[in-house]
């Protein structure tokens, strides 16, 4: 048959389609720049450690808001330490600990939605309605009240993040999933009698995967900016430990006279949440999710 | 000579691919369209018959544009005019009916209030003049009281209801040319006929010239005047409409025709090869070339051009016409249907019922279900070892309702399903064990939406193999590649994702599947309707051959009565859930027939404009069974009085072995149908 020829798309390997996905993302502008800042911080993230010029905890009173200078590039703080340093190596603390936190919010958040869309009925009333009652408390009332209880450890941060920031996903997964169960190959593979794991897994998890991975790099940026929210009131990182939010609550007193300790953080923490916000975006439409981009007809 | 009112001057509409390749979709269209005519534009999903059609009104969708060609409209260029310069012409000189009209209206409006808006767009009437014209309009669509009507909105009316009222708009602005875009496609086929009938009656009366597009040879039978045959993006055949339906001179049209189950033939028609090319993939030669019985060397490299023949009045594309000009009498051959009838019954259903009304919560809590009129009553069926019986009916019949019970998919309320004569199948999944499942195989309408597009066609055959059989690596490869086999597709298909697939292809990846179970009965819902009409007739075939090959029990449901009568042995006829008559297919298909039947089979389109579809009853849509007496009773033509009000019906039997649920004798109901 002729049409043998123009179909030689075989089955891609995983490397092969992540790879088609990230040079589609790349193609476009925002795609380009925002892929760019991620990476960039991602980099700086790595190898801050040994391109840092200063130590970051090195106290000098005679140095004290030095006006950024080509020694100093970003001058100094109101303790004397050189901002530049501080800087770099703020963003590393966030990062890693909103990685691992919406790791655990995409695998919970997405699991339950799926397994609540699927089976329905009583189970998937109750569920959602305790995800209801999370989502109007407050988060930041109730991280506040896990921190002061058990501490600002990484091991406490990570999965307290990743519980508030997956109540958002369970919905989006849930309405992800109505949206394959009404399609006849799940009531196909139910007539067949396969288990509920087995439809979950087979089934449903591969036409709702690009939704809820698209939801998760969302999250990532939002997390940030709520980590860095917690640092800022004193809950997240403890000091000397450089971060961007106790950074820019150290500085904010000073900012009429010594401008640069706290905009360089600002530059630093935008910076990277609108480089995730523009993947995560470019991420969608290269997926074909995002709906503004196909034809109105 | 008639007026010509629009001129397509060889357009060529297409897109850019990923590849910055010229795909086209339409190419070197040319035709008139003359005041007064009616021009039905048929064509495969993909043929480019949509395209044409929106191009007639100055419309390209989006991501596709026009490579060259006008589309020329009172002497100017539709396709180079200003959107405001195109929004005088839409509405008030063309006007579209869509598909879908219960999409094409706002859910939150009045019927009346739209109509009012598309009058004020489309023309000069003042306020009082409007309100007049809309019931004058409504009541040229022939909807009951049109002042009511006015002041529904679009949900509170039935799918045939909504047509109208998108007829009433698009005739608002009084156009000059209506274009219809496969007006009846989702309808029932009573109202489908009755629709086909308004829109005859609005083309003489108005004398509106009309473009039909539609993939429904019936339909357009029915209604043009001329008929457009498209075929990848061409025209292949062009001229008068009942030359072309019965002596049709391009070897496509031909097969087309041959591949149309008809009413008055029992068995399977033949079936064209292969499919229709995609976009794109067709470089030099005939299109048509690998799907043709009288193809040449030629055909290989030339493409034949579009040749107008004057004696014939028709314009066609093909070297070899000659040799059908002289016979192309339509003799259809069908290959009749072996019964491979065994006397054990598989499968009995005795006084199902199923109810979708929601439960209060006594009876949640009881586990019960209580509904004193129930959506599906009195069901019973004995189904015999390697029958088919066909369940048939319009929407909302409960054919459908009946299968998803048998396949375990809702519970019922009462009743009992029977296996194998003495194992009872529970309605309920949970209920069943592996093997109570593995026996009973489902095929759904839509192969887009039964294959995962996340699965390649190896993943999906594999599934009941290693959830029934367990089979693993070398064993279940060899499996798969047999069941592809069976169903005519070569082993390289495995790689394939569904998307790479053609309509036809995957419903046969469907048909594996199922058959993949090794199933004793497979419920067959619609499967032959979202599919294009030559690869139905491939579709049915491979059907047929299975079954003769496993002894396999088919529960056939279909609205399609012509397919029904080419594949079953049995029909059982549904109204509103309650059996109407039940027979061996021939007998069904002769009167005497349950009135609701002779509905059913006076409203059947068939492609030859000498039969022309009887409209007995009313095409009123019921939202509830009756309570009592008789289910047809709100329709029925032929209704005696109050017995059919207030006591069921009881079965009549005939001669040969065909029952009737109806209070008339059946000597009175033959003698009145034959007349």
């Amino acid at each position: 048959m002729k049409l043998d020829n123009i179909y030689q798309e075989e089955k891609k390997s995983n490397f092969a389609k992540v790879s088609e996905i990230i040079i589609t993302m790349a193609s476009r502008p925002s795609g380009f720049i925002g892929l760019s800042i991620l990476i960039f911080h991602v980099i700086l993230a790595f190898i801050s450690p040994y391109i840092a010029p200063y130590d970051f905890k090195a106290i000098n009173p005679t140095l004290m808001l030095q006006a950024p200078s080509a020694e100093y590039w970003f001058g100094t703080d109101d303790l004397g330490r050189d901002v530049f340093t501080r800087t770099i190596l703020g963003g590393r603390t966030a990062l890693t600990i909103t990685f691992f936190g919406s790791l655990i919010a995409l695998l919970w958040g997405g699991l339950l939605g799926i397994f609540c869309g699927l089976v329905g009925g009583k189970t998937d009333d109750i569920v959602m309605r305790i995800v209801d009652a999370f989502l109007s408390i407050p988060w930041i009332l109730a991280m506040l009240l896990i921190v002061s209880l058990l501490g600002t450890s990484t091991e406490v941060l990570i999965p307290a993040l990743g519980f508030f920031y997956g109540k958002g996903i369970v919905r989006v997964a849930r309405a992800a999933t109505h949206d394959v169960i009404a399609k006849d190959f799940i009531v196909s593979a139910r007539a067949r009698g396969h288990s509920n794991f087995s439809i979950i897994w087979f089934e449903i998890i591969p036409n709702v995967r690009d939704a809820i991975l698209v939801e998760g790099a969302m999250r990532w940026s939002w997390m940030l900016l709520g980590f860095s929210s917690l640092s800022f009131l004193g809950f997240g990182v403890s000091p000397p430990t450089p971060d961007w939010g106790l950074m820019i609550s150290n500085a904010r007193g000073l900012m009429s006279f010594a401008y640069w300790s706290v905009i360089a953080p600002i530059v630093g923490l935008s910076s990277l949440i609108i480089g995730i916000n523009l993947t995560a975006d470019a991420f969608a439409k290269a997926l074909g999710i995002d709906r503004s981009t196909k034809a109105p007809v | 000579m008639t007026e010509i009112i629009q001129k397509v001057k060889n357009l060529s509409i297409g897109f850019k691919s990923k590849k910055g390749e010229e795909i086209l979709i339409l190419r070197n269209i040319s035709t008139n369209i003359k005041k007064g005519e009616t021009v039905g534009i048929v064509g495969e999903s993909g043929s480019g018959k949509s395209t044409l059609a929106l191009a007639m009104m100055g419309y390209v969708k989006h991501g596709l544009y026009t490579i060259g060609g006008e589309c020329e409209f009172n002497s100017s260029n539709l396709l180079k005019m200003k959107n405001r310069d195109l929004e005088k012409i839409r509405g008030r000189k063309i006007a579209m009916i869509p598909q879908n009209a219960g999409q094409a209206l706002t859910p939150n409006l009045k019927i009346g209030y739209q109509i009012d808006e598309a009058l004020q767009l489309h023309s000069d009437l003042k306020e009082e003049e409007r309100e007049k014209k809309i019931s004058e309009l409504l009541n040229k669509v022939r909807l009951p009281s049109p002042e009511t009507i006015a002041l529904r909105y679009p949900h509170e009316l039935s799918g045939g209801q909504q047509q109208r009222v998108a007829v009433a708009m698009a005739l608002a602005g009084t156009p000059d040319l209506l274009l219809l875009d496969e007006p009846t496609t989702g309808l029932d086929v009573t109202t489908q006929a009755h629709v086909l009938e308004l829109l005859n009656f609005i083309a003489k009366d108005t004398g509106t010239s009309m473009v039909y597009v539609s993939h429904d040879l019936g339909a357009i039978a029915q209604v043009s005047d001329r008929i457009i045959v498209m075929y990848s993006g061409e025209i292949v055949l062009e001229g008068p409409s009942r030359d072309i339906l019965k002596k049709p001179i391009h070897p496509y049209t031909y097969g087309l025709l041959k591949s149309i189950p008809k009413l008055s033939l029992a068995g399977l028609p033949q079936s064209m090869p292969g499919s229709q090319p995609q976009p794109g993939t067709m470089y030099r030669g005939c299109s048509f070339f690998d799907r043709c019985d009288f193809s040449e060397e030629k055909c290989k490299n030339n493409s034949p051009k579009l040749e107008y023949l004057e004696d014939l009045n028709t314009s066609v594309r093909c070297f070899n016409y000659k040799s059908l000009v002289n016979d192309s009498q339509v003799n259809q051959t069908v290959n009749k249907i072996k019964t491979s009838l065994q006397d054990k019954e598989i499968l009995s259903l005795s006084e199902v019922s199923i109810s979708y009304a929601k439960q209060k919560l006594l009876d949640q809590v009881l586990n019960r279900i209580s509904d004193d009129n129930p959506t599906v009553k009195d069901i019973n069926i004995n189904i015999k070892k390697g029958e088919t019986i066909a369940l048939v009916g319009e929407s909302g019949s409960g054919k459908s309702t009946i299968l998803k019970s048998i396949a375990g998919l809702l519970r019922t309320k009462g009743g009992i399903i029977k296996f194998d004569q003495n194992r009872n199948l529970s309605s309920d999944l949970k209920e069943r064990d592996p093997n109570d499942l593995r026996i009973i195989q489902l095929i759904f309408q839509n192969p887009d939406e039964s294959l995962n597009p996340n699965h390649t066609v190896e993943e999906i055959i594999a599934q009941p193999l290693k959830l029934y059989f367990g089979l693993k690596s070398d064993e279940l490869k060899k499996n798969i590649i047999d069941l592809l086999q069976k169903v005519r597709l070569g082993e390289f298909y495995m790689s394939r994702y569904p998307r790479q697939l053609s309509g036809g292809e995957k419903q046969r990846v469907a048909v594996a599947r199922a058959f993949a179970a090794k199933p004793d009965i497979i419920l067959c819902d619609e499967v032959t309707s979202a599919l294009d009409v030559s690869v139905q007739a491939a579709v049915l075939n491979l059907l047929q051959q299975l079954k003769e090959d496993f002894g396999t029990t088919y529960i056939f449901v279909s609205h399609d009565l012509a397919v029904v009568r080419a594949i079953s042995d049995r029909v059982a006829v549904l109204y509103q859930g309650r059996l109407c008559e039940v027979g061996p297919s021939k007998d069904v298909y002769q009167f005497p027939s349950h009135p609701y039947t002779e509905v059913l089979l006076g409203a059947v389109l068939e492609p030859d404009p000498d039969i022309k579809p009887k409209l007995v009853a009313e095409d009123i849509v019921e939202e509830k069974p009756p309570q009592k007496g008789c289910s047809f009773q709100g329709r029925c033509s032929r209704i005696l009085g109050d017995i059919c009000k207030s006591e069921v019906p009881p079965w009549q039997i005939t001669n040969s072995g065909n029952s009737i649920r109806c209070h008339i004798p059946l000597k009175e109901l033959q003698k009145d149908q034959i007349n």
